[in-house]
């Protein structure tokens, strides 16, 4: 390893002062090509230098708008699409070195719980199968498998009129609990939750959240929590990260994020939130941002937030601004902070 | 009803209910309420509430297999000159239709047509409401409309084709479109579901806009409690096809009563203070095939008792705060339906 890149790994262990990492994240970058006729048109940089830490048993809140690159994060963090650059380490191992049985043995450690649970559980199998498959993909043997099952199925708020039912059979809700219960079947210690709650109604949508509090404490797991919705995360989350177009532009305790907002476009996105409270509501200050975010393929340069942004200064569209400690364990990457 | 309020719609126990394969789906049973000319009404409930099918009803936009049973949509174009819509014929309703009130939904992707420009849905809108004479003069006007829109770049982007604009620029397309016909009403269904909470926060900042400039009186549907704070004059809570609270949005949002308002407000996070504990709500919705009895919210509320199993009239409980509910049986002022 060489100098440089140790000292960027110990910056990022130590970007949230008091916490032990589970998860470290340096410089990681994932560029999609666009085929044309030919030969690659171009990239789509969806995650382009990403760097940041879980710390153990806390949630990391990874919010932003679509196409700012949250879920992409999420599945490289997991290895389910390999990174075009940087480096993951999971409980100090770097595990883009892995493969074959390390590899599994890292997917036994992490899970993740999806968006739709209308596509990701398999129509044809029953719940007990779904919720069973992934000890059988690791071939681990238990005494009694359907005791095993149930035992999950408790956890997450079902009972054993549900084993051998079908995915069709349940609400939207209650096939997110399926998803959940076979996200824990192999106890891992870490898990993505990639916007487990937004197809679901606000009043399920608590009870779903409610669960995965109660699951992370039961378990000291650590989460990723991937969101569009800012309330969600300030409720899940310890930790968050903004991100815009590919980069992470804030970085910090959630309360301290919500609370004391320092990046522009941080400032834009808590102020675009509806506020379910009409006297706030209608006489909050709010910062309103012009345009829509560019395109990936082609970011602007410099600050990628800079054409959108109502402090422009010259500096922002040459020069992209590092992450800069605004105060402790809170972090900005804006030349407004120089 | 507010004191000084001069009705535009009216809506009168309205029944409505869906033939499918599986049973009647009573989608709507017995929803009656009153928007005032110029102001914001919201209908907010969770999925299958029955808030859309409402929307499109006070047009007759119901389709096979759904049916309106029964009850009344009664439009006043001028203060006292009743429209009876449930009762018009199909071209008068015409013109009424997108011409005097006006839809923005959902999905502004599934609103347009891929083959045809936003410059041509704009005059097409206008030629077949008679308010150009060709299609040529009406692209002429488009550029107005989609500029009142707020459209980036209008000559330019009147020329584009749907999959040529992001989806807010999309959605602006649609909202010029429904402004093209000069409504009086304009109805959103869950205008921003599709777009950003930037470009959301773009999009209502619009139709508050609008809604003053223009002189329009706003429906707006959604189920983000958000934007009803920050956007309606008035609410109706819906549930299962009923509406269960209706009132001022500060009276909902300070005093709701309805136990299921008062769990949905619980649930739902203020993203700008801290929640240790949200509350939700046991169980799911109801299946509309098969009702509860009575209350439609009685298998999952923790004040239910026997009288629950008939069903609770609207207690009137306030200055224009409705609420149909047993508990408030005895404090009510009036009753309804």
């Amino acid at each position: 390893m060489s100098e440089n890149s140790s000292r960027a790994r110990e910056s990022v262990k130590r970007m949230f002062p008091g916490e032990q990492p589970l998860v470290e994240v340096l410089n990681l970058k994932k560029y999609f090509p666009v085929r044309g006729l030919i030969f690659t048109r171009g990239y789509v940089k969806a995650v382009d230098g990403v760097s940041f830490s879980i710390p153990k048993s806390k949630t990391l809140g990874l919010v932003g708008e679509s196409g700012s690159g949250k879920t992409t994060v999420g599945r490289l963090i997991l290895r389910l699409i390999e990174p075009t650059g940087g480096s993951i380490y999971f409980d100090g191992r770097d595990i883009l070195k892995l493969s074959g049985r390390g590899l599994k043995a890292f997917r036994r450690r992490a899970q993740i719980v999806f968006q739709d649970p209308y596509m990701s559980l398999n129509p044809r199998m029953t719940v007990f199968d779904i919720v069973y498959e992934p000890l059988r993909v690791h071939g681990i043997k238990v005494e009694n498998p359907q005791e095993y099952v149930l035992k999950l199925l408790y956890q997450v708020g079902l009972n054993e009129t549900h084993l051998f039912r079908y995915p069709h059979e349940f609400s939207g809700g209650q096939r997110q609990r399926i998803a959940i219960a076979r996200a824990l079947a192999l106890n891992p210690e870490f898990m993505v939750l990639d916007e487990p709650t937004s197809m679901l109604d606000v009043s399920v949508q608590a009870q779903i959240l409610n669960l995965l509090k109660e699951i992370q404490a039961k378990y000291n797991l650590t989460f990723l929590f991937i969101s569009h919705d800012l309330g969600v995360v300030r409720y899940m989350s310890d930790y968050m990260a903004v991100m815009y177009l590919g980069k992470i532009v804030e970085i910090g305790p959630s309360d301290k994020v919500f609370e004391n907002p320092a990046h522009p476009y941080t400032k834009a996105l808590l102020s675009a939130i509806p506020i379910p409270d009409p006297e706030v509501a209608r006489t909050r200050s709010r910062l309103t941002i012009k345009g829509e975010p560019p395109s990936p393929l082609n970011p602007p340069r410099g600050c990628r937030f800079h054409p959108r942004c109502p402090f422009y200064m010259e500096k922002c569209g040459l020069e992209e601004p590092p992450l800069i400690e605004v105060e402790k364990g809170h972090w900005s990457a804006c030349w407004l902070h120089v | 009803m507010p004191e000084n309020c001069d009705p535009i719609i009216e809506v009168r126990d309205l029944y409505i209910s869906f033939y499918t394969y599986a049973g009647v789906v009573k989608a709507i049973e017995g929803v009656s309420f009153t928007v005032c000319r110029g102001e914001t009404y919201c209908l907010v409930g969770e999925t299958g509430c029955g808030k859309s099918v409402t929307s499109k009803a006070l047009t007759r936009l119901i389709q096979a297999p759904g049916r309106i049973e029964k009850g009344r949509v009664i439009y006043y174009p001028k203060p006292g000159h009743p429209i009876d819509i449930t009762s018009l014929d199909e071209g008068e309703l015409r013109k009424i239709r997108g011409g005097e009130i006006a839809y923005i939904i959902q999905d502004p992707s599934a609103a347009l047509d891929p083959l045809y420009t936003i410059g041509f849905h704009i005059a097409e809108t206008m030629n077949a409401h008679g308010l150009v004479r060709s299609i040529r003069e009406g692209f002429r006007e488009a550029v107005k409309y989609l500029n009142k829109a707020l459209m980036p770049d209008p000559e330019e982007r009147v020329k584009s084709y749907p999959h040529e604009l992001s989806g807010g620029m999309k959605q602006r397309g649609v909202i010029a479109t429904s402004l093209s016909t000069k409504p009086k009403v304009l109805v959103a269904d869950e205008p921003t579901t599709a777009v950003d909470v930037t470009i959301q926060a773009q999009i209502m900042k619009l139709l508050k806009e609008l809604k003053s400039g223009e002189g329009l009186t706003l429906i707006l549907i959604t189920h983000n409690m958000g934007l009803v704070a920050e956007m309606c004059d008035r609410v109706a809570v819906m549930y299962a096809g009923r509406i269960v609270e209706e009132g001022a949005v500060l009276d909902i949002f300070k005093s709701p009563k309805h136990p299921y308002t008062r769990a949905l407000l619980n649930a739902v996070i203020n993203p700008l203070v801290r929640t240790s504990k949200l509350e939700s709500i046991p169980g799911t919705v109801p299946d509309l095939i098969r009702p509860p009895r009575g209350c439609r919210f009685h298998p999952r509320c923790p004040f239910s008792s026997e009288i629950c199993l008939e069903r609770p009239p609207s207690f009137l409980i306030g200055q224009d705060h409705k609420v149909a509910c047993w508990l408030y049986k005895d404090e009510a002022q009036g009753v309804e339906g």
